[in-house]
């Protein structure tokens, strides 16, 4: 493998950081983010079939929210919590990649 | 009345079937790059040893015009021959014929041959350069797959398998390749993915092109499906005879022995590592100065680069090597790592190959997409590859080994037959700054500098514990040592340990975490 000795960087391992180089591997690892459940994010790639609600509605738990179609499997994403639907991202027909943000929600503040 | 006539319609009908798809497609194959297969047959074996094996074998298939289709050996050349004199049963499938696409018979031709190499203990050696399965065979071509796989597995630790992909190998032909011991690529010419671009693409929108998906250099360093990467196929032909040349014929024997040599690294051993457990080295200095003439094959040189792994010589005889690699991720143990390490492992415990370890790791790796791609069962897979293990096993300490790495870099409670430790070493439950907070949390929080009072409790920590000298006198190391006299030591433990007999209680098969 080839090696270009200058370029070692800091690397923290626990207590210690230790004089090394990076991986293309780990270079490219994706960050975490701490998922908000307000945020309704596709779980497989696909394709939006049909969607149900529209912004500014108020969306029980468990309704239905829309059909995305991947491997040829019609998934129902339904409403995990009843909110308001603040916004839409996708349309009828359109291809999304995997978790791509789809419909983002907001608390029902007058319950 | 001679047998002359019959010997010239011989001699015509094996040119003619020879010739694989024809001057045109030869062409084709030709101005891709790429050598053909009976070429490549001919370039791996010693020259005049290749016998084919079904030469004049015809499809079946009589739906979508395919009676009337002639396809020469079904696409896939069989045979025996020997490489450096090692008998050898070897494949190729020929992508002059009908794209090498796989049949009943074309699949029929590899199990035969899969099923004479394992009757006779050699290594066998398939050739991938084929666009998939027959289509219009239909199922006979799934089932010739599986018969395949079934076989790979059979033969899996009996008797060595190589896969060498020399084109496209995508979709359930994959299979074959990763149950095999070996997989060989070659940039711009080796193509693996279960669904191609064109799929994903219709299916998920993603665009990508086949060699960003499953390419030679993808496999190597990305994946790891792929244990060499080469530049062109002459090179790849070389590493698989070097290979072939380090490794037994079946799990029934030993590597071939060669003449011992010195190494010829120049390099003195001593001044490889640097004292500062920080700093980082490259192990492979270290392992080029133990071995036989300084040679080392390394298996998965690019993929996971924190642990390097291969094949070298000591006195002549054949020895796997597992060594953290401080100069990538500081040598941490992580997911690709363990997966790397484990398999190998198992590798040389199946062939009968001692090994030996070089430990000089910090631990593992932090981070939540290591715990959640699940560390924890990878990392188990290499508690379970060494405690399984039961040819030599040595293990020597050159700096540091703290905590659970320490465990499973083959150390003495997983069964080490030898555990040797560099005045250098280490060993501790972590390091030192990380023991220092947890055990004087409250003098350092209580102190008037508490900056001052961390500095001098790390300082004590490393001195008391900092060393091999802990584990030496509970004896869980057998020996500390000079490195200059590592070599002299890996030698005479591998004598010793020439006729090791260990047994594990018997069973069908252990569930090691896969």
């Amino acid at each position: 493998m080839e090696t270009e000795k200058t370029e070692y960087v800091d690397f923290a391992v626990t207590a210690r950081k230790y004089k090394t180089l990076l991986t293309k591997k780990y270079q490219n690892r994706k960050a975490w983010v701490n998922p908000s459940p307000y945020e309704i994010q596709s779980i497989i790639p696909g394709t939006i079939l049909d969607i149900f609600v529209k912004e500014g509605d108020v969306v029980k738990e468990g309704e239905p929210l829309l059909i995305l179609e991947a491997m040829k499997m019609q998934n129902r994403i339904e409403m995990p919590f009843t909110a308001r639907i603040k916004k839409i991202n996708v349309e009828v027909g359109v291809k999304i990649p995997k978790d791509s943000l789809m419909i983002e929600l907001e608390a029902v503040d007058n319950e | 009345m001679t047998l002359k006539k019959n010997i010239l319609a011989l001699r015509q009908k094996k040119a003619i079937v020879e010739k694989g798809g024809g001057d045109k497609a030869i062409e084709k194959q030709v101005a891709m790059g790429k050598m053909t297969a009976r070429d490549r047959i001919l370039a791996l074996l010693d020259a005049g040893s290749f016998h084919e094996y079904d030469l004049f074998v015809e499809h079946e298939e009589r739906n979508f015009g395919m009676d009337r289709k002639e396809l020469p050996g079904d696409g896939v050349i069989t045979g025996t021959g020997t490489m450096n004199g090692t008998p050898i049963c070897i494949y190729a499938q020929d992508f002059t014929v009908m794209g090498g696409s796989l049949g009943l018979k074309h699949a029929r031709k590899i199990t035969k041959i899969m099923d004479h190499a394992l009757k006779m203990k050699v290594p066998c050696i398939g050739i991938n350069d084929s666009g998939g399965a027959r289509i219009q065979e239909g199922i006979g071509a799934l089932a010739g797959y599986g018969e395949i796989f079934y076989r790979n597995t059979m033969a899996s630790g009996v008797i060595p398998q190589i896969s060498v992909i020399l084109g496209p190998c995508a979709g359930g032909a994959v299979y074959s390749p990763a149950l095999t011991d070996f997989v060989f690529v070659v940039e711009n010419i080796s193509k693996m993915f279960i669904t191609g671009p064109n799929v994903i693409e219709t299916v998920l929108g993603e665009k990508i092109s086949q060699e960003d998906l499953g390419g030679a250099r993808v496999h190597a360093e990305i994946t790891g499906n792929a244990h060499f990467y080469a530049l062109s196929e002459m090179e790849c032909i070389e590493q698989i005879k070097e290979l072939v040349s380090l490794i037994p014929h079946s799990n029934q024997q030993k590597a071939t022995s060669v003449e011992p040599k010195e190494p010829a690294s120049k390099k003195n051993i001593e001044n490889i590592i640097p004292a500062d457990p920080k700093q980082p080295y490259d192990v492979r200095e270290v392992i080029y100065a133990l071995t036989d003439d300084s040679k080392f094959l390394e298996v998965h040189e690019l993929w996971a680069a924190n642990i390097v792994i291969g094949f070298g010589r000591l006195n002549g005889e054949t020895i796997g090597f597992v060594a953290n690699q401080p100069m990538y991720l500081a040598g941490v143990l992580d997911c690709d790592a363990s997966d790397k390490a484990a398999r190998f492992i198992r590798y040389c415990d199946a062939f009968n190959i001692p090994i030996v370890t070089l430990e000089d790791m910090p631990g593992y790796l932090p981070g939540v997409d290591q715990e959640h791609a699940g560390v924890i069962r990878h990392g188990a897979k290499m508690l379970y590859a060494y405690s399984e293990a039961t040819v030599p096993k040595i293990t020597v300490i050159l700096r540091k080994a703290y905590g659970g790495g320490y465990i499973a870099m083959n150390s003495r409670h997983l069964g080490a037959d030898f555990m040797l430790a560099w005045p250098s070493a280490e060993i501790a439950v972590m390091g030192p700054e990380g023991a220092a907070n947890i055990i004087f949390r409250k003098e350092i929080m209580e102190a008037e500098d508490e900056d001052a009072m961390r500095q001098q409790k790390v300082q004590e920590y490393i001195e008391k514990f900092a060393n091999p000298y802990v584990a030496a006198s509970k004896g869980y190391i057998d020996a500390v040592i000079e490195p200059l006299e590592t070599r002299d030591m890996l030698l005479h433990a591998l004598e010793v340990s020439k006729n090791k007999d260990d047994h594990r209680p018997a069973k069908k098969h252990g569930i090691p975490p896969f």
